[in-house]
């Protein structure tokens, strides 16, 4: 605990480059231009995130990459205060496709969060790797 | 085919300890065994049947069934859902027992969190590799901020408060002052628990279980080799599991996979969450509690926050006694995983011997039920009732 010793300066909260696999590399390289990607199965028409190269619902493989329009709004979140880098938000927001997706909610004051805040898409820079996309208060 | 009757929990050991200077990870599951063997009145070499999950160190059960000498197995089963886990296992004990695939069954659970970094068992390398890995993992997700998201959604939904989360951990509170092994063992009021530090909104530090080392084991046998043992016979006669998961993005967080586990578990049985005596509520958090009670059928959807508060969970007092022992709360999470000791005190409460200030009078039914990975992503449910012969 920090009784221990002198105040250290707060860690800044790293991003670490995605691990990117044979079925995602499209979605990152997406992510490089700005874009986000969803699944949409041709065949049942359910969207479906993180995208896959299958529908999860009906199992077909007829599915179709989209990109998101970035329009969002909360569903659920928390502030975490148990972090060595400082308070940070991890919420689920509802993408205006469909699909719930696990995001922070980053840059934007607190206390103004709420469940049905309209909520947008912004990218953030890893390490190395794809860009990470967050979401902010809109 | 049905488990019911079919199988028995003759043994059961949780292991004193809550801090485990000096003593390794594989030697706690070597404790624990040896523990239950001797509540069961059996030996190592009777055992055919062997269960773990992810906190038992090396290969699946291999290892540990190699390790500790186990020279009689013809059957394993190191199913991984997180904590509850133990409670799944005996349901597939009694499965195997039923299909005479084994008559003697061994379930452990050991670890070391609160002594040793990355005591608590495995974390990472499976975990990177899963195929949502690189989808939520740059999130900062927590055990503690994903079920408080499950905490923040059922306020907004039905109108649940701190105060009546805050009654959880009051109640488990009030059974451990008894229990000498328990970790925490004050008596705390709803309004300590909402001046604890926040940990993730809206969960305060005392929402929280503890973190401590130490493990358990039990006992699962056949009706005749529980027929030949002089303990209390706690027969098996319902059991239900379910994962649930975020589904495509279709995540509802308003409830857990008990509501699909559980019914499994009573129509199995064949009774309801009226006739149950004593509960058993995995309590990794106050939310878990709460949903898990209400999914179980113990209280209408949504008004699980009425159900709970003014120590309705509280034995003697309330409706539903609920972790006798302390529950993760107060008493102990060894390894961070409670579904073991969700079965140990259920199992105490049917033969009569939990604590004479907590007992139920006239325990024949009880459940054990557990929520392990993550209320907020992706969680494998599990009940089990068990009754007093």
């Amino acid at each position: 605990m920090s009784e221990q010793g002198e105040k250290k300066a707060p860690a800044v909260r790293r991003i670490f480059p995605p691990a990117v696999n044979e079925e995602t590399a499209k979605f990152w390289k997406a992510a490089e231009q700005g874009k986000l990607l969803y699944g949409h199965c041709l065949a049942c028409n359910e969207p479906h995130y993180f995208p896959r190269s299958f529908c999860p619902f009906c199992f077909s493989e007829r599915v179709e990459w989209r990109e998101a329009s970035g329009a969002a709004k909360v569903y659920a979140y928390s502030i975490m205060y148990r972090s060595p880098t400082g308070p940070y938000t991890i919420a689920y927001v509802e993408l205006a496709e469909g699909p719930r997706v696990l995001t922070n909610l980053v840059d934007c004051d607190f206390r103004k969060i709420a469940i049905d805040a309209p909520a947008k898409l912004v990218w953030k820079p890893s390490e190395g790797g794809a860009p990470v996309r967050f979401f902010t208060l809109a | 085919m049905s488990i019911k009757g079919k199988a028995y929990v003759m043994g059961a050991f949780e292991h004193p300890t809550r801090e485990a200077i000096g003593i390794s990870t594989p030697q706690l599951h070597m404790q624990c065994a040896r523990g239950a063997l001797e509540d069961a009145g059996l030996t190592k070499d009777d055992i055919d049947g062997y269960f773990c999950a992810g906190d038992a160190p090396g290969f699946g059960a291999m290892s540990m069934a190699d390790y500790l000498g186990l020279r009689k197995l013809r059957h394993m089963d190191s199913t991984e859902t997180g904590g509850s886990s133990y409670i799944l296992h005996v349901g597939h004990a009694a499965e195997a027992i039923a299909a005479g695939k084994c008559s003697v069954a061994l379930v452990t659970l050991a670890g070391k969190p609160r002594t040793q970094q990355g005591g608590g068992g495995p974390r990472g390398g499976g975990f990177a590799a899963a195929p949502e890995a690189a989808f939520e993992m740059p999130y900062g997700g927590t055990t503690h901020n994903q079920y408080a998201m499950c905490a923040t959604r059922h306020m907004h939904e039905y109108g649940t408060t701190s105060e009546q989360l805050a009654w959880i951990k009051v109640a488990a509170s009030h059974h451990a002052q008894w229990n000498p092994h328990a970790f925490l063992n004050e008596v705390v009021t709803v309004e300590e628990v909402l001046a604890s530090p926040m940990i993730a909104t809206p969960l305060h530090r005392m929402d929280c279980c503890v973190v401590t080392d130490g493990g358990g084991a039990l006992i699962v046998t056949s009706p005749e080799v529980a027929r030949s043992l002089k303990r209390p016979k706690v027969k098996v006669i319902g059991a239900g599991e379910a994962p649930k998961g975020t589904y495509g993005g279709k995540v509802d967080l308003t409830f857990s996979g008990a509501a699909w586990s559980g019914p499994k578990a009573f129509a199995e049985a064949g009774v309801t969450p009226k006739d149950i005596k004593y509960a058993s509520i995995y309590d990794s958090f106050t939310i878990t509690v709460l949903m898990q009670i209400e999914d179980l059928g113990f209280c209408e959807k949504g008004k699980g926050g009425k159900f709970v508060a003014d120590g309705n969970l509280i034995s003697g007092v309330g409706k539903l006694p609920f972790n006798t022992d302390g529950g993760g709360l107060c008493n102990n999470h060894p390894t961070n995983r409670g579904g073991i000791t969700k079965v140990i005190e259920a199992v105490r409460q049917l033969r009569g011997e939990a604590h004479p200030k907590v007992q139920v009078a006239n325990c024949d039914l009880a459940i054990a039920h557990g929520t392990g990975g993550s209320l907020g992503t992706r969680h494998g449910a599990a009940t089990l009732i068990m009754e007093r012969e």
